[in-house]
């Protein structure tokens, strides 16, 4: 039996943020008391506590209720309370202003309806004030109200608070933000906190709670496109729960859902919920932005945590590469090239730092190109990710166009998405069969590109024995490893010992021999992985299969030396003992060597260094194997967000 | 196609198919929010944390976090309740945790408290009671093994607590650092520890006490019936003459008191917290009444 619940009174979130000593916690502390929400025995308790130091009625250590707190005279972390005023209840998040625990203001802040900025009269805009307005613009905080307090200290002068709240007002107009009331207030005076002042009469907006009263909640996202992040898949008894939080949209019974980055798709079977039909409790048929639900779909697709789901049209982007407008927390610099662990709703990816395009001094706004990002500054960043992510520009869905940063089990930083300028992959991914079950458990090449950074391939190395394929497949395989390549050398030591100790050296044993290699090779490309071949492989037909049984991943390199260098440099003296007739069929001796007429590349180590051929490797795969998918997946054509 | 569609969907859900056309938005409450926000967390904390238990106290608080859990997981609690038992508690809290280990079939450890003699000297004694607590906790989680802790705690209850994570680090010896606490926001949770350390979970920390009350009338949920106000003698120590009380908050014998009360059901009581000014915990004074830093103390040394 559910009993109709009462109807209940709005609570609106707000944090509090300022200046270190500019009295956000003796606002609170006075809001608290002349709206009458303080309670019982509290005033007295710290009116106690404040006599046992030998120090006046504080109004901050209601607040500030921590002992190290009071010690040290500083909020330290976020702390909640509530209160209420005549038209609502509120819950007021503190967020301390020393600039050391501004990941507890991103705490407080990032959680909030609306912020009250604190800015001391007397010692006007600061550095601090303006990082706070930036950071809550950066946080999605639109509704800001700006006290500008200790008023009493400037005798009331309208003057004073007219240059402030002008320069205050410019600042937060060249961030894009629009502060909504800027109000002179004393807090430990009482000055416009719940109604007009005695002492400035001059000033006719609101007070605070005037202020406060005209702000909205949040809405849940409920008119924007679907997005249900999979949070779990549940097996508890016989049903298959699809879990997670709606951040935004609705569904309903029978909708259909596209799951990202997978694309696989389908219906929703049942919303399922406890108490069930056992407790006389009936189903949902639909459900809508922030409500936890769990579904059942008439198809058993493969679903797991950190999916996003949502309707064919208007489906996320779906990208490996995007720019984060973040804020840095961590002890360590945000440095290109380094690497950390992205979590966006319920998914989690490696992210390589691409670029730093730019870091925002919040103070001036200048901006700095290039360096490392500090702790506590504000930065434009590209990131590189591995596989393909789904995802929503920030203007567009704020709760999916958000992600923070891991680095050593912290989170290390945040930020608001931007993909301006570069390709949605979503048209990348087009089912190409329309029977979904056969496409179901495949991973595309597209898709092990993107994870790989590269594509599959088969760099085939042919040449004279003594040619300096052996080297140059070691030397190549060693500097693409090291820059993070999937590769793998395919060589007489490793194919002869296993899968082909049951060949000789007779032409049709060879000739097999080449055989498999060529299909061993095949599937190593299929797999994503560039593989390098180092076999003589004298014979025209044989190197034609070769490129046959991979069509599109194959590439010839004719590693060049005459035989003259090769049968001087002789390193297993194997041309020694053809010479004397020791070896039979031995390639350029006693049998021909037919030169390749269309190489992808040569190289004639006769003429060039290891060094220089290895360069010239190098270059070609990263124009050929590499270049093709970051054009894929790249920007097009972006000059960098100027908006700022 | 669409009327394969439909027959395909028929086939799956049966008749509820007459039923499939948009319905009207639903608006949540506030309360449909609170439920959603803690279900959420649940689920964080079940997939991302290895061995999880949750504290049962048989108290409002907790009976509600069992409701929830049941919510999240559709009917089933995936994982072990502990009950931290100094051997104190009010006759009718044991009936209860009697009554509804059975009906509900939830598996619960009952972890017997260390001696307050284990306790450290220098607190107030019913903080010392309190930190038995504490010892039971420490040593069900050393054999146990848990390494996720669930606890109903709220930040309207207290000030220290006010200060509180949902996903809130312990280290080696269950301290609890308030000055260094990880960034918690837009709902990403700090879920990977470094080894030896555990993670307190906090589902109801946006609650207040009225949401509770007002929840419990909501999903007709059992509460012990020493919420309800009657009348009191004597009582431990104190002589109430007959008083009308009742326990916001309940506690160990001796070292929990009833407050003035005439709210006699839940819709009394939720009427009663609309207007009170008196504090929650108030019933309960764990050594505030005489050193105002001691629940602190307890808590930066694992007390929940």
């Amino acid at each position: 039996m559910q009993v109709a619940n009462e109807k209940e009174r709005e609570q609106l979130k707000i944090v509090i943020v300022g200046h270190v000593d500019h009295g956000k916690s003796t606002l609170v502390g006075r809001l608290f008391h002349d709206t009458d929400s303080l309670p019982e025995g509290k005033f007295e308790s710290v009116l106690a506590a404040c006599k046992k130091r030998g120090m006046p009625f504080e109004w901050s250590f209601l607040m500030d209720s921590l002992q190290a707190e009071r010690d040290q005279g500083i909020t330290i972390d976020t702390s909640q309370i509530w209160f209420k005023t005549k038209a609502r209840d509120y819950v007021i998040i503190d967020a301390p202003g020393h600039k050391e625990f501004l990941k507890n203001m991103i705490s407080g802040a990032a959680s909030s309806d609306a912020a009250l900025l604190i800015i001391d009269a007397k010692e006007g805009v600061r550095e601090q004030s303006k990082r706070h307005g930036y950071l809550l613009h950066l946080l999605g905080v639109s509704q800001i109200a700006v006290a500008v307090n200790k008023m009493d200290l400037i005798n009331y002068s309208q003057k004073e608070f007219a240059i402030i709240e002008k320069e205050y007002r410019a600042y937060l107009k060249s961030i894009g933000v629009k502060p909504t009331f800027v109000i002179p207030i004393s807090g430990r005076d009482g000055d416009c906190i719940t109604g007009p002042s005695e002492n400035m009469k001059w000033y006719k907006g609101p007070s605070i709670v005037e202020a406060l009263d005209h702000f909205t909640i949040t809405p849940p996202l409920s008119a924007f496109p679907l997005r249900f992040p999979i949070q779990d898949v549940y097996k508890f008894d016989e049903r298959r729960l699809i879990v997670g939080r709606l951040e935004s949209g609705s569904l309903t019974v029978g909708d259909e859902l596209v799951f990202s980055p997978t694309n696989k798709s389908a219906r929703i079977a049942s919303i399922e919920n406890w108490p069930d039909q056992k407790q006389g409790a009936k189903n949902p048929i639909s459900a809508s932005a922030g409500m936890s639900v769990a579904v059942t779909l008439d198809d058993q697709i493969f679903v797991e945590r950190g999916q996003l789901a949502s309707r064919t049209k208007n489906a996320p982007f779906l990208t490996n590469l995007f720019r984060g407008k973040l804020f840095w927390l961590g002890h360590e610099p945000l440095a290109k090239g380094k690497k950390y662990w992205l979590k966006i709703n319920t998914c989690e990816y490696t992210v390589e730092v691409k670029e730093i395009e730019k870091i925002v001094n919040t103070d001036n706004l200048k901006i700095a190109a290039g360096g490392n990002v500090e702790r506590n500054s504000v930065a434009e960043v590209v990131f590189r990710v591995r596989g393909l992510i789904a995802l929503d520009n920030f203007a567009e869905n704020p709760k999916t166009g958000r992600f923070v940063l891991v680095e050593n089990y912290q989170i290390v930083g945040g930020g608001i998405i931007d993909v301006k300028g570069f390709q949605n992959l979503r048209s990348e991914r087009k089912v190409k069969s329309t029977n979904l079950h056969v496409v179901e458990n495949r991973i595309t090449p597209f898709e092990r590109n993107l994870a790989n950074g590269h594509k599959g391939g088969v760099l085939w190395f042919t040449g004279l024995s003594g040619s300096g394929k052996t080297t140059l497949a070691g030397e190549l395989q060693q500097r693409l490893f090291a820059r993070g390549y999937q590769v793998y050398v395919l060589d007489g030591d490793n194919i002869r010992r296993g899968l082909n100790a049951d060949l000789g050296f007779t032409p049709k044993d060879r000739s097999e021999n080449i055989r498999r290699v060529s299909e061993v090779a095949a599937l190593f490309a299929d797999a994503g992985i560039i593989v390098i071949t180092a076999f003589i492989s004298p014979y025209k037909n044989d190197r034609d299969h070769a490129r046959a049984a991979a069509p599109n991943a194959f590439h010839s390199v004719y590693i060049k030396a005459d035989l003259k260098t090769c049968e001087k440099r002789d390193p297993k003296g194997l041309y020694k003992k053809a010479r004397k007739g020791e070896i039979a069929n031995f390639t350029g001796i006693s049998a021909p060597f037919e030169e390749p007429e269309n190489a992808d590349l040569v190289l004639d180590t006769g003429k060039k260094s290891i060094g220089e051929c290895v360069a010239l490797l190098v270059d070609y795969v990263e124009q050929n194997l590499v270049k093709p998918v970051e054009q894929a997946a790249k920007k097009s054509d972006y000059t960098g967000g100027a908006d700022i | 196609m669409a009327k394969a569609n439909k027959r395909m969907l028929k086939k799956k859900i049966g008749n509820n198919v007459k039923k499939l056309r948009p319905a009207k938005t639903e608006v949540m409450d506030h309360l449909d929010r609170l439920e959603a926000q803690s279900i959420y967390i649940f689920r964080e904390a079940f997939n991302k944390i290895e061995k999880l238990g949750m504290l049962w106290s048989f108290g409002k608080d907790s009976n509600t976090m069992i409701w929830l859990a049941k919510k999240a997981f559709l009917g089933t609690v995936p994982f072990p309740l502990i009950h931290c038992d100094t051997e104190l508690e009010m006759d009718e809290v044991y009936a209860f945790r009697d009554q509804y280990v059975k009906e509900w079939k939830v598996n619960l450890i009952s972890e017997i408290c260390p001696p307050i003699e284990t306790t450290d000297p220098s607190l107030p004694h019913s903080a010392r009671v309190a930190a038995r607590k504490t010892g039971g906790l420490k040593s069900v989680i050393a054999r146990e093994g848990f390494t996720g802790i669930i606890a109903g705690i709220r930040r309207d209850e207290e000030a220290t607590r006010a200060k509180e994570r949902y996903f809130s680090p312990r280290d080696h010896e269950g301290q609890w650092d308030a000055k260094d606490q990880p960034p918690e926001f837009w709902d990403q949770f700090m879920t990977d520890f470094k080894p030896g350390t555990h993670v307190r979970v906090h589902p109801l920390l946006h609650w207040t006490e009225l949401d509770i009350w007002q929840y419990i009338k909501r999903e007709n949920l059992p509460i012990v019936p020493l919420y309800y106000a009657k009348p009191y003698g004597k009582f431990y120590g104190q002589d109430y003459k007959g008083k009308m009380m009742r326990f916001r908050s309940l506690g160990e014998k001796g070292i929990t008191f009833p407050v003035a009360s005439t709210a006699e059901n839940i819709d009394e009581i939720i009427e009663e917290l609309k207007v009170t000014k008196v504090s929650e915990r108030s019933g309960r004074p764990m050594g505030a009444d005489t050193d105002e830093s001691s629940f602190e103390r307890l808590r930066a040394d694992g007390y929940m």
